[in-house]
Order: C-alpha cells, then sequence, then structure tokens
C-alpha cells in the first residue's frame, strides 16, 4: 500500500469517527397544557433509560420549568438516535390563578400562576434558540384548531424545526385522530396514548426514524 | 404618529374600544414598538385588531413579554384570534422557495382574556364575543 494511499486511509478513519460522535439533538416536547407532555417524556425516559423526567398531574400547569433528561438512545429497525428530551410547560397566552383555587389555597394557586407564567416564556425561549426538534403533542379528545396549536405550529414552521405532532389520549373515548390529521396536514401525525403506553412502537420508530 | 388612546372620561360612554390598525402603521415599527402598542391597548381594556397580523417570531415574543405581566387580580393575560393556515398553503421549504416570502398578512384579534372569548372559528370565520369587565 503506498503512502498517498495509507495516508487517505488515515484522514478518513479520523473524519468518520468525529462525524459519527455527533452531539444528542436536543428535541422540545411542546403543545397546550395538560396534553400529555410530561407523561410521554416519562413514558420515553423509562423505556430507555428506567428514570422518570417529572412529576405528572390533571391540574394544569404542573410542569413549570423546562426539564431535561440527557442522552437517551432510541434504536428501532436498524435506525438509532440519541437525543436530549427537553420537557417543556404548557403554552398558553392567558393565565388565571383562579382557575386552581379549587384545588388549593388562594397563596398556593397565585404561586402556582407566577410560576406557570414564568414557564410558558422559558418554554417559548427554548424554541427560538435551544431545540433542535419538536415533538407536538395534543390531546386526541380536544379540538386542535386553537390559536395556541395554530401560532406555536406557526412558529416551528418558520424555524424549519423538523415536527412530528404526537395525537395522545386515544384510549379516551372522545379521541379523533382524524381531526388533528385534518387540522395539520402538512406533518405527520401518529396516534398514541402514552398513559396506556398504545402504541408506542410505531412512535419510536418515528422518533429513530425522523430526527435520526 | 398620533397615539391611538382610550377614552378615560370616567362620565363618557359605557363601551369597549376597538382599534383597526392599519398594516401600513406597522409596517416601519420595530418587533417591540408592536408589542408594547398593543400590550399597552390591552391593558387599557382594548380590543386590538391588526389588518396584517406578526409574524411568528413576534407572535412568540408576543406569548413571552404576555407572560412577563400577568399579574394576579390585574392582567390574566390575552385572547388572539387569527385565521388557521389554509390547509391548501404549501409551507414546505421548498414550497416557500418556489413560492416566495410567504405572506404573513393575516387578519388578527387581540383583547384582554377576560373581555373577549372566541365562540367559533375556522379557515374563513372568527366570532367572538367581547363584553365590558
Amino acid at each position: 500500500m503506498g503512502l498517498f494511499t495509507e495516508l487517505k486511509d488515515s484522514i478518513s478513519r479520523v473524519t468518520d469517527r468525529l462525524f459519527s460522535e455527533e452531539e444528542p439533538k436536543r428535541i422540545g416536547i411542546y403543545g397546550p397544557p395538560n396534553a400529555g407532555k410530561t407523561t410521554l417524556a416519562n413514558r420515553i425516559a423509562r423505556d430507555w433509560t428506567g428514570d422518570a423526567v417529572g412529576a405528572e398531574s390533571h391540574i394544569p400547569h404542573e410542569t413549570r420549568r423546562a426539564r431535561r433528561k440527557e442522552g437517551v438512545e432510541i434504536e428501532r429497525n436498524g435506525k438509532s438516535v440519541e437525543i436530549d428530551i427537553v420537557d417543556t410547560p404548557g403554552v398558553t397566552t392567558k393565565v388565571d390563578y383562579e382557575e386552581f383555587t379549587d384545588e388549593m389555597e388562594e397563596d398556593d394557586a397565585i404561586r402556582r400562576s407566577r410560576e406557570a407564567t414564568e414557564g410558558v416564556a422559558e418554554a417559548m425561549h427554548w424554541l427560538r434558540e435551544d431545540v433542535d426538534g419538536v415533538i407536538y403533542v395534543l390531546d386526541s379528545a380536544e379540538d386542535p384548531i386553537t390559536q395556541v396549536n395554530t401560532m406555536l405550529i406557526g412558529i416551528i414552521e418558520s424555524r424549519d424545526l423538523p415536527v412530528l405532532i404526537f395525537a395522545n389520549k386515544i384510549d379516551l373515548d372522545d379521541a379523533s385522530v382524524k381531526r388533528i390529521e385534518d387540522a395539520f396536514p402538512q406533518h405527520e401525525t401518529i396516534p398514541l396514548s402514552a398513559k396506556e403506553g398504545e402504541n408506542m412502537d410505531e412512535v419510536y420508530e418515528n422518533i429513530a426514524e425522523y430526527f435520526g | 404618529m398620533p397615539k391611538a388612546t382610550n377614552t378615560d372620561d370616567p362620565e363618557g360612554p359605557d363601551g369597549v374600544q376597538i382599534d383597526l390598525i392599519s398594516g401600513e402603521r406597522m409596517e416601519n415599527m420595530a418587533t417591540m414598538e408592536k408589542i408594547r402598542m398593543i400590550l399597552d391597548g390591552v391593558h387599557d381594556g382594548n380590543i386590538v385588531i391588526l389588518e396584517e397580523g406578526l409574524t411568528p417570531d413576534e407572535e412568540s415574543r408576543l406569548i413571552e413579554v404576555t407572560m412577563s405581566e400577568i399579574s394576579p387580580d390585574e392582567f390574566n393575560g390575552i385572547e388572539i384570534e387569527t385565521y388557521p393556515k389554509s390547509k391548501t398553503n404549501d409551507s414546505s421549504l421548498l414550497g416557500r422557495i418556489m413560492g416566495g416570502e410567504e405572506s404573513t398578512a393575516k387578519l388578527t384579534v387581540i383583547g384582554p382574556a377576560n373581555q373577549i372569548e372566541t365562540l367559533h372559528k375556522d379557515e374563513t370565520l372568527i366570532s367572538a364575543l367581547v363584553s365590558r369587565d
């Protein structure tokens, strides 16, 4: 083997190694409050790392800080991707502490609403600056054509971020995946129940394929 | 440029002020000037209607600034409505390149969250109920 060939092979091995050790992609889990974002983040994290990401609750704005689970490696059908899951607070344009007063004392409700507003602002900042792709989670039993959904999908598209739409809560009687597919036909919609673990194979296939 | 102002006269007519803001008035304003104009109007209890709406980045910053101004018993945030994107629009990168700059022009209605309630919305109609606080 000539000197030139050896040198070429050596450079090739170094560059292969450099480019194969890619940084994990930061995938933001976005959506309106109570769509099941944290339940999904926990399901993915538990399935692939054994740990959870955060607490889940039926009361809106349980997640009031963006939380990152690093180095989640997902493999399906020969494709694999290493991602950092960023579970974000549900995005809204309004927060009224009185919505929480049935569930807690007024002082706690006021504190929760203050933290929720900070969390929404933080989520918007992450979307503009720090995520490489988005999983947009919707509750299949709710009307998807809301202003927040329309605006957020528009913001994601304007930044050319890859996005998968997850039609969550398909275990509910009122669930309609078609309503979500019709609302955002320009994007792939994957039905699932993060709570019941339904259709998670297709979820992981799509994550590995789309973000890998 | 004159500022859109509310009628502060306590003896004045009991009603809701609506500011219809033309695209021409907005076109040379910086993002924060637009957001300040919108939120100042909403804080005064006005309904602000933008002829040409905001860009996605401006919408993102509007949400962020709105969140920073929410205060218990004083300001709960905003209700904002625009038409959803038409299903026939091509939003792909290629589509945007082939079709040139995507227009952001879309009528946008913004008001205080405690005074405006959306009754119905589809691709061609926004129906809202506006109440005096």
